[in-house]
């Protein structure tokens, strides 16, 4: 059966924000695998505990390209401890939804994020908050918490 | 633009087909099966249609049977192959491992009931070959069925040679024929087979409406209880849009088959070769023992569905294999039996085209899948260690 994304699932898939490497990034994140079709990679520029510029790499359906656009695009000037609480359910709201077989994209999207910011602390010589060292649930299994 | 390159998933109905409908529609509606006058009139259309369809196969009037379409076909078939092996103590069944789910789980379910499925394996060009069919046959094989072209990769089958193995050893012998027959100048008698499916939809007929050739003397019984219609082995009063609607559009495919083949072949050839400059980009299937439409390629460093969704922007329909857009986790059982690795299987695209093409569309999509390809690629985190 034919899946119908939102307007905004759209216009992020096909206008993506922040498409790009950051050269000498202060935390880089990648989750997923080639074997399951969708691979994140995220980088952060952060300057007084603010993250100053996100971008993002992805392989994966329509749906792993809007929900990094998206979860990049609610990190950009936020202060790292501001940007640990994001959540894939709160990808997915401002995304209007997405269908049910794609929420693993936005489990994905969280998860390189946080994958980025435990880049970040490491780097810094900072204790690694628990917020990022959830275990990867890339499984497909998790369909993360619907919203 | 406006391309619909997705003429394996499904077509429009034609002119034909559709005028070939509307009187059963409108004043034709009487039921075959009634004495009256509006009754004859019908079952002399249903005939007729029987016999022209026929006709377009080479098969009698009286082999044909139409269905609700292919799946019901490929089950009606398997199911009662099956029934007739096991008469006989013979509960041993061939297939391919890239056939149509309508095949493959009805093979599933049979093996649940007790029989035993060998899946013949594909080779790297999307081929069977005869003489692994020829090998794997045992004493108690009840059938074999192999379909005539892939719906993925388009490559055709060597069936005629499947059919005298077949016929020399005593198997029953089945094609799931739903993307050929309307393409390919299939002929049930030359081609030896027993039953062959086939689908209304896929050569510009009308949807719901498909078919089984069984060659007669084969004593096989209905599918499902109801009424005496369809010779006694497929009860429900008769589809009669649907069924005059496929007798029409089958008789146009037929009568301009190796001219539409040929002019068809050549915009599929003109695909293969654009799309096959591109980097790390690899065909699906043998080069030219494909049905006239199909273009199937993968796209190492990208992910179909994007492709898809990217393609549809820009006015293009086409498909994928990829998991994403299956709704499944797997990528395409086809292009895995083929051997293409998963990471490459998830960037699949087909492109299928037929007669209602034209040119200028396969002009527009040479234009555009590049500069789409290159996007995606670009915004890959793996693109770059591949490329180098």
């Amino acid at each position: 059966m034919a899946m119908t994304y939102s307007e905004k699932v759209m216009d992020h898939f096909a206008h993506p924000r922040n498409v790009g490497k950051i050269e000498n990034a202060d935390g880089v994140g990648e989750v997923g695998n080639m074997v399951c079709g969708d691979i994140m990679k995220v980088y952060l520029k952060v300057e007084n505990g603010i993250i100053e510029d996100a971008k993002f790499n992805t392989f994966g359906c329509g749906s792993a390209i809007a929900t990094s656009s998206m979860a990049t695009e609610m990190i950009k000037g936020k202060p790292v401890d501001e940007a640990l609480k994001l959540t894939n359910k709160a990808v997915v709201e401002a995304l209007d939804g997405l269908p049910p077989v794609k929420l693993h994209c936005s489990v994905l999207a969280e998860e390189a994020v946080k994958a980025a910011l435990k880049d970040y602390y490491e780097k810094q010589g900072l204790p690694v908050p628990e917020e990022c060292l959830a275990e990867s649930s890339h499984d497909h299994g998790e369909q993360g918490e619907e919203a | 633009m406006f391309v619909y390159a997705d003429n394996a998933a499904t077509t429009k109905v034609s002119r034909k087909a559709l005028e070939a409908m509307m009187p059963a529609l409108e004043d034709l509606y009487g039921n075959p099966s009634s004495l009256h006058q509006a009754g004859r009139a019908a079952e002399a259309a249903l005939w007729n249609a029987r016999e022209r369809i026929a006709a377009c196969l080479s098969a009698e009037p009286r082999e044909i049977y139409f269905t609700s379409g292919g799946t019901e076909a490929d089950n009606w078939a398997i199911t009662e192959a099956a029934r007739l092996g096991a008469l006989k103590g013979k509960k041993h069944l061939i297939t391919s491992a890239f056939e149509h789910h309508a095949v493959l789980h009805t093979m599933q379910k049979l093996e649940k009931q007790g029989y035993e499925v060998t899946y013949l394996k594909v080779h790297e060009d999307g081929l069977i070959r005869p003489e692994e069919v020829a090998a794997a046959i045992r004493e108690d094989t009840a059938l074999v069925s192999i379909m005539y072209a892939n719906n993925e990769i388009g490559t055709i089958q060597p069936i005629r040679a499947i059919g005298e193995i077949c016929r020399e050893r005593g198997v029953l012998f089945h094609t799931d024929a739903v993307q050929a027959v309307g393409h390919l100048p299939v002929n049930v008698r030359e081609d030896l087979v027993d039953m062959l499916s086939f689908s209304g939809h896929k050569f510009h007929g009308p949807k719901g409406i498909g078919g089984l050739y069984v060659r007669k003397g084969i004593p096989i019984r209905n599918f499902m209880e109801g009424g005496a219609q369809e010779f006694r082995k497929r009860g429900g009063t008769e589809n009669m849009p649907g069924i005059l609607g496929m007798a029409a559009a089958l008789e146009e495919a037929c009568s301009h088959m190796a001219e539409d083949s040929a002019r068809v072949a050549r915009m599929r050839d003109r695909l293969i070769e654009a799309i096959g400059k591109l980097p790390k980009t690899r065909l699906n299937g043998h080069p030219s023992q494909r049905v006239p439409g199909n273009v199937s390629f993968c796209f190492e460093g990208i992910e179909g569905e994007s492709l898809l969704l990217r393609l549809d922007l820009q006015g293009i329909c086409a498909s994928s294999g990829s998991a994403c857009t299956s709704g499944s986790l797997e990528p395409s059982h086809v292009l895995l039996a083929i051997g293409v690795p998963k990471e490459i299987a998830h960037g699949s695209l087909r492109l299928s085209l037929d007669a209602s093409n034209r040119e200028e569309e396969v002009d527009y999509i040479i234009e555009k899948l590049p500069g789409i390809v290159e996007t995606l690629r670009d915004m890959s985190p793996v693109w770059e260690e591949m490329k180098a």
